[in-house]
């Protein structure tokens, strides 16, 4: 479903890519680990075509999402539901209208209809007492829920999540847990979760690679990744505060530095 | 000038160039969304009456008080001519060529500017322009667009608006205060003012309800997502908006004298 081959990316100068492989397989649910700052929302930015790869491929229902006009890649992204860490909901829309809003964009249904939809796809997510109320009424959890009926309310065949579990309680962290799972296996949907949670994602995940300084460094599935020996999985699947992945951020000679006496 | 001084100051003039051609470039691409976006016509309206609301009591308020000024400074004037019955014509030609567009822009682009570029960098901020884009759905037609046209339509409204209670506070200050004929004051202010002169009050308006719309709505969608980012943004659009506002105003001036 998802391909991406041989990217390079960066800002400006700075490399945040080089030579990335990963692919996603339908109805699975993969998983793509790594550290803060590694790109992760950067590879879905690539992935949706918000922005192109400098080199090598992104491919995904076998389109090459760089090079579609902006027409072909609205239909494509049409087939796509994106989950936003902070749900990223419509704030002067009710909860009903921010669910309704793509049907309204992109369908033309009598209203019966798309109440019909609407409340059928908030009661999926257990929020269909919150319909009429503000986005600003909704604790985080609920917020990530409506977020995530609006995503489904089009029928999307990939589902991706951009940290879905980060800032919530464990119940709340629950749900969305069991929902990412009913997702795929009632509606088949192939899911896309990024996540530094390993705990959580190796109760759901079927694939997942860690990413970590440009490349993917390891790949299997989370039980693999966590029987892996080598150094960079450890210390990320252990959380182990320096390894390869340093504690300290690259600085000159400390005991240098303070004799130096000059400018911090 | 030193080395060093000169290549800053390329660097200012190359970068205030971009930006020029930035915001054209963005304003082409808002022109493309204006004509979807009038399909749907409640959309715009409600930004017209968002615009348009915000800034009306400010509006009113500031439109009287020029008007008083005008009042107190037209009588002292013309009274030194002896000709204080022509206070009228006076008052409604500086307010209707000059002073309404004018300030009423500036103020338009203290108050219903910064809200818009605000509201736009905060939607921006929560991802709320990523999420529409990801719909499927292009923020510049459903986002920027309507807001644009609400303040191109909003601010000559606003203006007339304005003007009505402008003359209105020099009729107070000259008639009530310093007591000038009222037949006097208004039949020769109807029978100076002409047409034209209602034209280039109502072209300016439009164009700096134009500038300021677009100067409000680029700032906005392109301030950096984080609180500080929106905060820089809004400061820019005054800024700029006030500038933007002042040289065409002299632009406008050349052109209709
Ligand atoms: N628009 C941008 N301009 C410059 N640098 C950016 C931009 N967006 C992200 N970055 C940088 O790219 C890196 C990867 O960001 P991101 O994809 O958000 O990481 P992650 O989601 O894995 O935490 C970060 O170090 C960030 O500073
Ligand atoms: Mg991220």
């Amino acid at each position: 479903m998802v391909d991406v081959r041989g990217v390079h990316y960066g800002f400006g100068r700075r490399e945040i890519f080089s030579g990335l492989d990963l692919q996603v397989r339908r109805g699975r649910i993969t998983a793509f680990m790594g550290p803060s700052g590694t790109g992760k929302t950067t590879l879905l930015r690539l992935i949706t075509g918000q922005a192109a790869p400098h080199e090598g491929t992104v491919r995904v229902f076998g389109e090459d999402v760089p090079k579609l006009p902006q027409r072909e890649l609205f239909a494509l992204r049409r087939r796509m539901g994106m989950l936003f860490q902070n749900g990223a909901l419509l704030t002067d829309l009710s909860v009903f209208e921010n669910v309704a809003f793509p049907l309204r964009e992109h369908a033309r249904l009598p209203e019966s209809l798309l109440r019909h939809i609407v409340l059928s796809k908030l009661h999926a997510v257990g929020l269909r007492g919150a319909a009429n109320l503000m986005p600003g009424e909704l604790s985080g959890g609920m917020a990530r829920r409506v977020a995530l009926a609006r995503a489904i309310v089009m029928d999307p065949e990939i589902l991706i999540y951009d940290e879905p579990f980060v800032g919530l309680d464990p119940i709340s962290m629950g749900m969305i847990v069991r929902l990412i799972r009913q997702m795929n296996e009632v509606l088949g949907i192939t899911s896309i979760v990024v996540s530094h949670d390993v705990e959580e994602l190796g109760a759901i995940a079927h694939d997942s690679y860690l990413l970590s300084q440009g490349k993917v460094v390891a790949s299997g599935t989370p039980a693999e990744l966590r029987a892996s020996h080598l150094e960079v999985v450890r210390q990320f699947m252990e959380g182990i505060a320096d390894g390869p992945v340093p504690f300290h951020y690259p600085a000159p000679d400390y005991f240098g530095q303070l004799l130096d006496g000059g400018s911090p | 000038m030193s080395g060093a001084g000169v290549a800053a100051a390329d660097g200012a003039a190359l970068a205030a160039i971009r930006r020029v051609g930035a915001i054209g470039l963005f304003f082409g691409r808002i022109l493309a969304q204006c004509l979807p976006a009038l399909t749907r016509p409640r959309v715009v309206i409600h930004q017209i009456y968002n615009a348009g609301a915000r800034s009306l009591i400010i509006i009113m308020l500031c439109g009287l008080f020029v008007g008083m000024v005008l009042g107190l400074q037209g009588h002292d004037l013309l009274a030194r001519f002896g000709s204080e019955d022509a206070l009228g014509v006076a008052a409604a030609l500086s307010l209707l060529k000059e002073l309404g567009p004018v300030v009423g822009a500036l103020l338009f682009a203290g108050r219903a500017g910064t809200s818009l570029t605000s509201e736009i960098g905060l939607m921006k901020a929560t991802d709320q322009l990523t999420a529409m884009e990801i719909m499927a759905v292009d923020p510049l037609r459903l986002v920027v667009a309507p807001r644009f046209l609400g303040a191109l339509i909003a601010l000559p409204l606003l203006v007339a608006i304005f003007n009505i209670v402008g003359l209105f506070g020099a009729q107070l200050v000259g008639v009530q205060l310093m007591g000038i004929d009222s037949g006097a004051f208004w039949s020769q202010t109807q029978a100076a003012v002409e047409l034209d002169d209602v034209y280039e009050g109502v072209i300016k308006s439009v164009v700096f309800g134009a500038a300021c719309g677009l100067i409000a709505v680029y700032e906005g969608y392109h301030a950096a997502p984080t609180a500080e980012g929106v905060g820089l943004a809004t400061t820019r659009t005054v800024v700029t908006s006030s500038v933007l506002t002042l040289l065409l105003d002299y632009v406008l001036t050349a052109a209709f004298l």
